[in-house]
């Protein structure tokens, strides 16, 4: 059983990045906070309790990978593999700058830690499908992690690849489906109805965990249940809120692709600055 | 009689030699794996052939994500699907992460015959040869297509290689020819003209210097193989050296390797040019060689647009 303390740092880290996804876009004047903010709690725990990653050495042989579908939301992994220590925290400020490492979605290789380059959305999936099946052929025990967007699950591909994933039984794959409910032109269950996703994942023969992506406990319950599914690959479907942990951000398409204002952005992070205040 | 082969037969056995060699060779195909000859490297390695099924963009993506782990990736299927339905994959999953996937498309251009327009691909050069440093390849006969899988499985970073379906002459020997990424074969030498002829048009081309010779014109026959990147330095030698160009290829004249030829001597030595390819229209249903008529990709096409540039010299 996963200790308090434990659980506590996990949402120090959280909150931290929900911090930096706001200064690096409001900086930027540019990027996308919701599904950053949505994903936070996913992408915490996953660099700051689960994933078998070395910073130090970004290229270790039985690391875990890690794919970012929804390469959109790229503040957030920015911020967990700085604070993670793959490269100093000032590379933040460049987010989208002309010449910065850091662009508009994740480029391989452009920074250590970042295993695939992301953007058009619905090509994550079967890259990480490609993956699982070269560490199959090799026999490698590494594990491959993905948060795909719910309203990028309207793309075709997604489900060719949750097809051959089932089919090739790749139980060394587990992606978390953000579910946040919305999309850019507003909610999913308007723009293009996905659900019951859970019930279409489980059509496709994968194993299915919902749980409530913002609740830490639950998430760590997900990864170590995903550890003992064999024959098939997992997906846990997160229920989250977009632009979760500042309150005049959540449910709201309006910051799906655009930052704070300065004022704004002043009055968020008072709102999380208290949070860290209550964890305490 | 010449001898005459397939390219993609010629890719599978090159498949299955490369197989034997290197244990990270692995090949994908979309359900075509029969028609492609990927089938050939399936029966001798089961276990690194995997079959995605009738859907191309995963076909790459899984692709991409093999190669991402070390895996030197074959991926195939014909042309028009491979190329038209997963461009977006093409260059976001593989050719900007720079990923060592090797697409081999098969059944290119109308030389695909009965099927028709829907499976005839036009237009892949042109969308493939626009994407960053894909090297885009178009082999001229089998023996140069065998060299080719073989030069693109040793060489880092994503290739196109573009192969027709049918059984054509043999335009190399076994033995004695060597694919160069980047260069192009003066095949044959003469002063008035340079035709500039690429895939199965290659054989065209020489059969049309051979007929040339009877109205005392001289044929430069090129092979341009390497669409990209592209022998600037040959293409401007054999401009110089004549004074006036055709191109021929089994491909819209639209973005092609005419284009690409094109591009080379506006910007570098301008002279007289003439195209022989498909003229921005669809195929059709019909005989490989009907079609190639249809549409003056043959000699007498050939021989056409040489009189004409010759005389705008
Ligand atoms: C193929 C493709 N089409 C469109 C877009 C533009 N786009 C960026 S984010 C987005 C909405 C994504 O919604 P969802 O997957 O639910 O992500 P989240 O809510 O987690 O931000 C769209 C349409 C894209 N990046 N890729
Ligand atoms: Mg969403």
């Amino acid at each position: 059983m996963i200790s308090k303390n434990v659980i506590h740092q996990i949402v120090e880290k959280a909150t931290m990045i929900r911090e930096r996804v706001l200064d690096m876009t409001s900086k930027a004047k540019s990027g996308h906070p919701g599904g950053s903010l949505s994903m936070a709690d996913i992408v915490a725990t996953l660099y700051f309790h689960w994933l078998k990653v070395d910073p130090k050495n970004p290229a270790l042989e039985s690391r875990d990978y890690f794919v970012l579908a929804k390469g959109h939301a790229v503040p957030a992994l920015y911020a967990a593999l700085a604070e993670k220590g793959f490269f100093p925290l000032e590379y933040l400020e460049k987010l989208r700058q002309l010449g910065s490492p850091l662009q508009g979605h994740p480029v391989k290789k452009s920074l250590p830690g970042i295993e695939m380059s992301t953007g058009s959305l619905g090509q994550g999936l079967s890259v990480m499908v490609g993956m699982g099946l070269a560490l199959k052929l090799d026999k490698k025990e590494n594990r491959i992690y993905g948060i795909l967007g719910d309203g990028e699950c309207q793309e075709g591909q997604v489900w060719e690849a949750a097809m051959a994933a089932s089919h090739y039984k790749l139980d060394n794959l587990v992606i978390f489906v953000d579910k946040n409910g919305l999309q850019i032109d507003g909610p999913t269950k308007q723009v293009m109805n996905v659900d019951p996703l859970a019930d279409k994942w489980a059509a496709f023969g994968w194993e299915v965990i919902s749980i409530d992506g913002h609740n830490v406990l639950e998430i760590v319950g997900a990864l170590e249940k995903s550890e003992n599914v064999k024959g098939k690959p997992t997906v846990i479907m997160a229920q989250t809120v977009k632009g979760k942990g500042v309150s005049f951000m959540e449910h709201q398409i309006c910051f799906h692709g655009s930052p704070c204002t300065d004022e704004q952005l002043v009055v968020a992070k008072k709102e999380l600055l208290a949070t860290k205040g209550n964890l305490l | 009689m010449t001898e005459m082969a397939a390219p993609r037969d010629y890719y599978g056995k090159a498949l299955v030699e490369l197989g034997k060699k290197n244990e990270n060779v692995v090949v994908l195909d979309a359900d075509l794996s029969s028609s492609t000859r990927t089938s050939m490297f399936a029966k001798a390695y089961p276990e690194r052939f995997f079959n995605i099924g009738i859907a191309e963009q995963n076909l790459i993506g899984i692709a991409a994500g093999l190669a991402n782990l070390g895996k030197v990736v074959f991926a195939s299927s014909f042309a028009m699907f491979i190329s038209g339905r997963a461009w977006d994959q093409v260059r976001n999953s593989v050719v900007y992460p720079k990923l060592n996937v090797k697409i081999a498309a098969t059944h290119a251009g109308i030389t695909v015959g009965e099927d028709g327009a829907t499976h005839q691909a036009l237009e892949d050069i042109a969308i493939m040869r626009v994407l960053p440093s894909l090297n885009v390849l178009v082999p001229a006969d089998a023996i140069e297509a065998f060299q080719m899988i073989k030069y693109a499985a040793a060489t880092p970073g994503p290739f196109y290689i573009r192969m027709s379906r049918g059984a054509t002459p043999l335009v190399f020997k076994d033995s004695d020819y060597i694919f160069e990424l980047g260069k192009s074969k003066i095949l044959v030498e003469g002063k008035d003209v340079a035709i500039i002829a690429s895939g199965i048009m290659v054989d065209v081309a020489l059969k049309a210097a051979a007929e040339l010779k009877k109205e005392n014109i001289a044929a430069t026959v090129v092979n341009l193989s390497s669409i990209k990147p592209i022998d600037v330095e040959t293409i401007v030698k054999v401009a110089k050296a004549t004074g006036c160009v055709v191109s021929a290829e089994e491909h819209s004249v639209y973005a092609g390797v005419g284009s690409a030829v094109a591009e080379v001597l506006a910007l570098n030595y301008p002279v007289p040019m003439e195209m022989v390819a498909v003229q921005g229209v669809f195929g059709e249903s019909g005989k490989p060689e009907e079609l190639l008529d249809k549409h003056n990709l043959n000699v007498n096409g050939i021989l056409e647009k040489v009189r004409k540039v010759v005389a705008r010299k």
